[in-house]
Order: structure tokens, then sequence, then C-alpha cells
């Protein structure tokens, strides 16, 4: 794998964003009662090479289990996930994912953090400095290059873990509820840019999240999920127009129209699960 | 930024008087202490006094004690616990690291170390006098034993808590099983060990004082078992001085090295400077 020793600058690698397909993926895990727990059941799911593809569910439904497999950190029960038509064997390098929580190196400067990936795939120190510079730019954090993420607010750390991601060019790029963990304002301002990014990036996205406002104003397609266990209950195809402001195109009546739709659907699932968690605390 | 400099400022100079506090209260003791034995509150041969031990000091520094120069005994003393300090040092980050990211490793052996650890340690001390005589070698081995155990479950539990989720990311960045280890496992269980090497270098010291006094030719820790066997009390304050000065100064390089390794992590608020 040398496409990471391509600068931001270029068009992405010349394979292109990949075909992702989820075939009747299952997750099981035991829990300490030593009871089996069916997390994810039969979940069937294609995501087009470019597209940006919202998982929408409830708190607790399994939607980073998918993730987690689809980046081949866990391994499922049964079924298959396939990249470009090839079973999935462990991580792959054409993945990027970007964590709900911190996962930055809390002991790496913002410049090393960036140039960690390509740093971990070969590249030069000289040139992996240079392409982690030119990312630190274009996710703002210009001046931030020797701060520790102690140091920054958690806006700046989840750029950082952007910028982080991106300079690999991921070809897929998973998210989990990437921006649940900052205000309001932060969030919206941060979906504007990750669109910014990937118009310019072009990958495949898989992107979880359980903000149904959030879903519309950045996919493609919105996925909503059953309670646990998680299969697809809906898809909704986002006919909104590109490129996006996320802040402003809430105003369109086609924006409530299908926010109104798709609520439909899913607050179903938001009262399964609220009773599931209850009965279970 | 600035903020932050200005409430440094203040919280040093607020914080001005304390070592003065601190000398005063020295002084106090010591003076109460020098006033009982002078009115003879309390018997001079049995608890010393303050002249008296810094008498005891003096003359070893000017003219040497029985055994040769202070520096001498000083520097035998020191090199037995510099040498236990960073074998066990070693041994327990090894150890520690390896049973920590190993699980069968962890599986098969952390039985024998609770147990070993349960042993009462300081009793090697004459185990090993037995086996390496009364040179230098039994009371590194002392030492050793103590550093070990200390900075083994620190690293122990350091490498297990490390973050899955930093891992994970590492993982997906690119990074095969060595960098995981190099720049996931090891920063982040360094700041577990780094903690724990000041409760391990007293206890190198210890080591080495412990051993020489259950039987050496050598060291501080003889001057004190000297001093004792006289009925000398002064001879063992001056003795315990001398190492309690090459225990702080010790105490100082951790510091400095804690400063450096730990930059990344956020200060720590002393209660103190949260006021
Ligand atoms: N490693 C695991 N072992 C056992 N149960 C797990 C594990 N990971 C997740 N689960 C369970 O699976 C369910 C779904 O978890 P998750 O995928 O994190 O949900 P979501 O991301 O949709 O909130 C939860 O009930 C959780 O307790
Ligand atoms: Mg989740």
């Amino acid at each position: 794998m040398r496409a990471s020793a391509v600068s931001p600058e270029t068009p992405p690698a010349p394979t292109g964003p990949p075909l992702l397909g989820l075939r009747a993926l299952t997750k099981r895990f035991t829990d300490p009662a030593g009871r089996e727990r069916t997390v994810v059941a039969d979940f069937e799911l294609e995501v087009a090479p470019g597209e940006f593809c919202v998982l929408i569910g409830p708190s607790g439904c399994g939607k980073s289990t998918v993730l987690s497999m689809v980046a081949g950190l866990e391994q499922p029960s049964a079924g298959e996930v396939l990249v470009d038509k090839v079973p999935l064997a462990g991580t792959d390098p054409r993945t990027g994912f970007v964590f709900q929580q911190d996962a930055v190196f809390p002991w790496k400067t913002v410049l090393a953090n960036v140039a960690a990936g390509p740093r971990f795939r070969g590249v030069g120190r000289r040139e992996a400095a240079r392409q982690a510079g030119d990312w630190i730019t274009r996710v703002g954090l210009e001046g931030f290059e020797q701060h520790y993420p102690h140091q920054l607010s958690g806006g700046m750390r989840k750029r950082v873990a952007l910028a982080q991601t991106f300079v690999n060019r991921p070809g897929l790029l998973l998210m989990d509820e990437p921006f649940s963990a900052l205000d309001a304002q932060t969030r919206q301002i941060m979906a504007g840019e990750l669109l910014a990014l990937w118009e310019s990036l072009g990958a495949s996205v898989l992107f979880v999240t359980h903000d149904l406002e959030e879903a519309i104003a950045l996919a493609d397609r919105v996925v909503v999920l059953t309670a646990r266990p998680a299969a697809v209950k809906r898809e909704f195809v986002i006919d909104l127009p590109r490129p996006r402001a996320p802040r402003e195109i809430r105003f369109l009546p086609r924006f409530a129209q299908l926010h109104e739709e798709i609520w439909t659907a899913l607050s179903d699932e938001v009262h399964t699960a609220y009773a599931q968690a209850t009965a279970a605390g | 930024m600035s903020a932050v400099t200005g409430q440094r400022l203040r919280t040093a100079t607020g914080r001005a008087w304390v070592p003065a506090v601190q000398l005063g209260l020295l002084l106090v003791l010591l003076g109460a202490w020098q006033l009982a034995v002078s009115t003879r509150s309390i018997s001079v041969f049995f608890f010393g006094s303050p002249a008296g031990t810094w008498r005891e000091l003096y003359g070893w520094i000017r003219h040497g004690t029985v055994q040769g120069s202070l520096w001498q005994q000083a520097w035998v003393t020191l090199q037995e616990t510099l040498i236990g300090f960073g074998v066990g040092v070693a041994c327990g980050v090894l150890a520690g690291l390896a049973l920590g990211r190993i699980t069968w490793l962890a599986r098969v052996f952390t039985l024998y170390v609770g147990t070993l650890n349960a042993v009462p340690r300081i009793v090697l001390g004459s185990v090993f006098v037995i086996w390496f005589g009364l040179g230098m070698a039994s009371k590194v081995a002392l030492a050793i034993v103590l550093v070990f155990f200390t900075v083994f479950f620190n690293s122990f539990q350091g490498a297990r808590d490390v973050d899955a989720n930093v891992i994970a990311n590492a993982r997906l960045l690119g990074a095969g099983r060595w960098s995981v280890f190099r720049h996931v496992v090891l920063p982040s269980t360094f700041s577990w060990i780094i903690a724990s090497l000041r409760v391990a270098f007293g206890l190198a010291i210890t080591g080495a004082v412990v051993g020489e006094l259950i039987g050496a030719t050598q060291g501080l820790g003889l001057l004190i078992a000297q001093s004792q066997a006289n009925i000398d009390p002064d001879g063992v304050y001056a003795g315990l001085v001398v190492t309690t000065v090459l225990a702080v100064v010790a105490e100082g390089f951790i510091t400095l090295l804690e400063r450096r390794l730990l930059r990344w992590k956020p200060r720590r608020q002393t209660p103190a400077a949260a006021v």
C-alpha cells in the first residue's frame, strides 16, 4: 500500500472508493451470566462507491458492533463483510475509522498524531510531517502543531481525529457517532466541514448516529435500524441537493418532510429500545 | 495561555511563606529537643541530641569514620542502591509488560507472583547474606527484590489498562504489532511505571541499608549498626541524615525525569493551586 505516499492535493487512489457489502452479518455476545445475546441479526446492506450512508438507530441497538465488524476489529459470528466483493479478513488498509470517544494518542503532539498513519505505513519522517502539516491546515488547526491533545478543546481534538484519518486517504470511511460528545453548535460546524472534506476525498462512508437531523443533513441514504438485535428496518434516499450546508438545509421544506417520514419509522424502535433498557435496568 | 501563566505566578508568590514556616517548624522542634536534653528532661545517653548529631556528622566529614572516609561509605551504599534500582526496575517493567499483554503468561504466573509477594521480603536479606556473603552482592539482591515487586505490579496494571480504543485506532491507522507496542502500549504504561519509581527508589535505599544492617563490611548501614552497638544514638541519627540526603537528591532527579517524560499529561492540580 503506497497510496499514503500521495499528497492530499492529488486525486484519490486509482482504485477509487470501494463497494461495501454486508451479507447476513450476525454478532452474538455471551453475557457474564453465560447467556447468549444476539446484538446484530442478519444485517444486509450495500454501500455504493462514493456513497454517504448513515445508519440511525436507538442507543444500544448494535450500531457500534456493526461498524466494528466492518472495520475488521470484531469477528462476525456469522455472515460476512465484502469490500469490492472480497471477504474482509482483519483490518483493511483502505479503511479509516473515526471513533466516538477520544482515540487520538494523548502522548503525541497534534503533528505527531496526524503523521502517525503515514509513519505506520512506511512513509519517511519528512514526507509524513509534510502531509500531516497539509491536513492540519485543512482542518483549521494551523498553529497548534506542537500542542498535546489535553491542551485542545473537544472540537479541536475531533479535528485532529479527522486529519489523522484523512491523511491516509481512506477509500472507505467509518464514523461512529463522531460528533456526539460535542455541543450542538460545534456539531453543526463539524458536520459542514466533514461534508467539504468528504467531497474532496470521495470516499464511501458508513456513518453512525442517533441524531436524525444530523443524519438527513449528511446522507445520500439514511438506513433506520431496529432495536436490538440490529437489522435494517427501512431505507430512505435523501434527495436534497449537494453541495450542502448542514446549517441551512434544515430550513428546506423537503428536509422537514423527510424528517417526518423517517421519524415515524424510527420512533417505534426508540420506544422498543427504551422498554428494553428499563426492563434490563 | 497568559491566564495560566498569571495563575501560576500568583500561586508561586502566594506560596512563598510555606518554606519559611516549614523551616521555622523544624528549628522549633530541634530547639525543643535540644532544650529538653540540656535541662535533663530526657536522657542524652539514650536519646542523643541535635548538637551531638551535628558533632558526629562533622567528625565523619572532617576525619572520616572508623570504616574509612564518609564518602567511601556513602558511595558503597549508593552503588548498591543504584544497581538494585536499575536491575529491579528493568526486570519489573519487562515482567509487568509481558504478563500484562500476554494473557496465557498472566494465567500461568499470576499465582507465583502473588505468592512471592506475600513473603515478608525484608527477611530475604538474611538469606542473601548466607548466599552471597557480606559484600555488595547480598545488598544489591535485596534491593532488587524490593524494587521489582513494586514496579512489576504498577507496570502490570498499566499494561492491562491501555485504552482499547487507542489500540484499535492505531491498528486502523496502519500500525503493526510492534508499532502498537512502541507507540501505544509503552507510552501508556510509562505513566504508571514512573509513578512507581519514587517509591521504588526509597525501597532500593531501604534494601541496601537493611542489607548492611544485617551484615556488611562497608556502607552507611554498617555505620548505623556500629553506632547502635555502641549505644551511640547521635551516630545512628547522623547515618540517617546522610541516607536521607541521598534519597532526597534522588527524588529530585526522578521528578525531573517525570517532567520530561510526562510532558503530554495535564499538570496535576494540587489542592493549593485549585483554591
Ligand atoms: N464486547 C461485548 N461483550 C458483550 N456485550 C457487548 C459487547 N459489545 C457490545 N455489547 C452489547 O451489545 C449491545 C449493542 O452495543 P453497541 O453496538 O455498542 O450499541 P450502539 O452503538 O448502537 O449504542 C449493547 O447492549 C452492549 O451491551
Ligand atoms: Mg455506539
